[in-house]
């Protein structure tokens, strides 16, 4: 319990990171650093997003899985890393 | 053969007269044993039916064929024929296909946002409750499944995080040269949206005017400039729009009268002051409202439709002022709108009689020239005046004469102050202050009338104008001054007005039916050339100076003629009716050449000499 929380405040002191959710597969936020809004929204929608993005490694090659999933945008990248019954979502904001 | 007009009277069912159903024609023979006047019917038919029959069913009974009308051939007709012979038809052994095309009903779309709402709660779990949804959490998060996943999850991300901070992987390593846009990529313009009047009844977009700051937003005032062509269904209103929503307005600005022309405050972007048909002066404040804040009494305004509002430079940033055909420019202060501050009646005499004035239709205001102001008039004349002259006569500093109809649009040179555009009848015009007597440079005079007019605020050589036959026409002098470099035809109806806006890329027009055109052009007609300041500038100076020459030239021959016709007054009554002979009058001339010319080469001589002495 002591090391999820070191795990997650090291990743959160790296530079960059904007914020950190963990979403369980029901769409529920477990742990979150950013507001209760931002992170309704993005649970919500990287949900459908990565059930896509694995519905389609696995319709090219069905014995391939989806491991991670990045978004980059001109403002941020959001860093998805996919679990069976969890999702973990890193907002960082790539070095200038 | 007669020619025959068909025209059946219809009766609404209320009324009781007959319908009747006549064959109108130019002759009259008397068929039917009706003899009827010339040029008027020829045969009538009366259908008649009693009011309180409306509604039977109808009783349909037979009765023998009526012959109405007999046309017998006239074989002498064919005389006016030619058999053609041979006959060039087409025939096409495919099949035969016709094209259609579709039009589908506008769309009308709206953005809304949805209100995500979370799920996924367990049912004995109300979201709403902070308690529970903790206590949920908590006992999620002492799960062993959780905690070996999160584990793994982690380290993963955290590598991928450092990637991210070790290479940033999209970073541009080479600096991108500046590329010299040498290539000269043919200037065009591109319709990124129209903004049609959403009313049933269209009018004319008469003015639009870009927001100040960002220039996200257009006002577009409409009216109707015909005279007398309001009809009492025309909406009044004027529109904001933004511009990248085409289908609805932003805002509407209701005024008591249709507004002629709209202005944003450049200090404040809500307000915005109208000038109206009905003379009165308007301002809004976008934040109080589609009513106009205050209006200017109808005593005290303007007794025809304000052409032309513009916003002074002052410390309130309150100040305006106003100009319309009544002959008058009238100054205001929007937080006392009773009673305009000043009046300048422009009357050329100076005597500021208002029967005489000239009426004025656009005008002109440089901030960076606060004391001068330009009037451009229905008579074809600019007047120049001076805002701090003590007396009215003052006032009219000089006129600037040379155009044959109204001047619709007036701007000085952004980057040139002393040369400013016209745009009148069928021609533009650029003048130069000093020079009074006619334009430094004039476009040819073209097929349509010219409505609207402006100089480009980036680069100093090229203008816009637009025409009655809906042409945009963009001009570059330092690249082609006989004709526009760029020719745009935005819609089928005359363009009434033409703004651009502050970053010289993007420019609405405004047309005869309401419909707001924004245009972007190509980045070579709007980023400054290399150049350019330095040759426009040669260019305007040589221009002026040119004219300068020939007004000179002109004034003395002026005075040459006014000596000679005084001397000839005397010379006519010693010499008789003699006409000259052709030759003799050669040779006059021939004489009168070579003095001029000797004359001006002993000037120029003697202005040599003088040059010589000074250096």
């Amino acid at each position: 319990m002591a090391e999820v929380e070191e795990t997650l405040k090291r990743i959160q002191g790296q530079k960059g990171v904007q914020g950190i959710i963990i979403v369980n597969a029901e769409g529920i936020p477990i742990k979150t650093t950013l507001d209760n809004s931002s992170t309704v929204q993005y649970a919500g929608l990287i949900h459908q997003l990565v059930m896509k993005a694995r519905t389609t490694v696995r319709d090219i090659d069905p014995q391939n899985d989806l491991t991670f999933l990045r978004v980059r945008s001109k403002k941020n990248e959001i860093m998805i890393a996919p679990d069976k019954d969890y999702f973990l979502i890193v907002i960082q904001n790539p070095s200038d | 053969m007669t020619t025959w007009l068909a025209t059946q009277v219809w009766a609404s069912m209320k009324c009781n007269s007959p319908v009747q159903s006549s064959l109108w024609s130019t002759d009259s023979p008397s068929v039917g044993g009706h003899t009827l006047p010339t040029l008027t019917m020829e045969i009538v038919h009366v259908y008649t039916k009693k009011r309180n029959e409306f509604g039977r069913q109808c009783n349909f009974s037979d009765r023998p064929a009526e012959l109405h009308v007999d046309i017998l051939p006239d074989p002498s007709l064919a005389s006016n024929f030619i058999e053609r012979d041979p006959c060039d038809i087409p025939i096409q052994c495919t099949q035969e296909m016709s094209e259609h095309e579709v039009n589908t009903e506008r769309f009308e779309s709206d953005t809304r946002g949805i209100n995500h709402v979370e799920g996924g709660w367990p049912k004995d779990v109300n979201p709403q409750e902070m308690e529970q949804t903790i206590r949920f959490r908590k006992k999620v998060e002492k799960d062993e499944h959780y905690f070996s996943t999160i584990m793994q999850l982690g380290s993963n991300m955290e590598h991928c995080i450092k990637q991210n901070n070790a290479i940033n992987i999209y970073q541009e390593y080479f600096e991108e040269e500046e590329v010299v846009e040498e290539s000269e990529e043919q200037p065009s313009a591109k319709t990124i949206n129209v903004f049609r009047d959403p009313n049933e009844i269209k009018r004319t977009a008469t003015c639009l005017s870009w927001h100040p700051d960002g220039s996200c937003k257009l006002a577009v005032a409409y009216s109707s400039l015909g005279f007398q062509n309001i009809s009492p269904d025309m909406s009044y209103d004027s529109y904001i729009w933004d511009i990248e929503n085409p289908n609805k307005p932003e805002m509407t600005l209701k005024p008591v009268s249709l507004l002629v022309c709209l202005e944003y405050n450049p200090k404040d972007s809500h307000i915005l002051v109208g000038g109206s048909y009905n003379g009165q002066i308007a301002y809004w404040d976008t934040r109080k409202g589609s009513q106009p804040v205050e209006m200017s009494t109808i005593e005290h305004s303007h007794r025809d439709p304000v052409y032309k509002v513009i916003w002074l430079q002052s410390k309130t940033g309150t100040d305006t002022f106003s100009a319309s055909t009544d002959g008058q420019v009238l100054w205001w202060d929007i937080r006392k709108m009773s009673e305009p501050t000043e009046r300048l009646v422009l009357d050329p005499n100076k005597k500021g009689n208002l029967d005489n004035a000239l009426g004025a239709i656009s005008l002109e205001f440089e901030t960076t020239m606060p004391t001068k102001f330009m009037v451009g008039t229905e008579q074809g004349l600019v007047v120049s005046c001076n805002r701090k002259a003590k007396t009215p006569a003052e006032k009219i500093v000089c006129t600037y004469s040379g155009h044959h109809g109204p001047i619709y649009a007036l701007q000085r040179n952004p980057f040139f102050p002393k040369n400013f555009l016209t745009v009148a009848d069928w021609t533009a015009r650029i003048w130069s202050e000093d020079i009074k007597e006619s334009s430094i440079m004039w476009t040819k005079y073209h097929m349509a009338y010219l409505s609207d007019g402006c100089w480009s605020p980036v680069r100093p050589s090229v203008f816009f104008t637009v025409k009655m036959d809906g042409t945009l026409d963009v001009w570059d002098f330092l690249f082609k001054q006989n004709d526009p470099t760029l020719s745009l035809k935005v819609c089928d109806e005359a363009l009434y007005s033409l703004r651009v806006q502050d970053n010289g890329r993007f420019l609405a027009c405004g047309s005869q039916l309401g419909t707001a055109t924004l245009l972007e052009i190509s980045p070579g007609l709007c980023t400054l050339q290399r150049n350019e300041k330095a040759l426009a500038t040669a260019m305007f100076e040589r221009e002026t100076k040119r004219e300068k020459i020939l007004e000179a030239r002109h004034r003395e021959m002026r005075l040459k003629e006014r000596s000679r016709s005084e001397q000839s007054k005397d010379e006519d009554t010693k010499e008789g009716d003699g006409e000259e002979s052709v030759e003799e009058l050669a040779t006059r001339t021939e004489a009168e050449f070579y003095e001029i010319v000797e004359a001006e080469l002993k000037k120029r001589a003697k202005e040599q000499e003088k040059k010589v002495r000074r250096d």
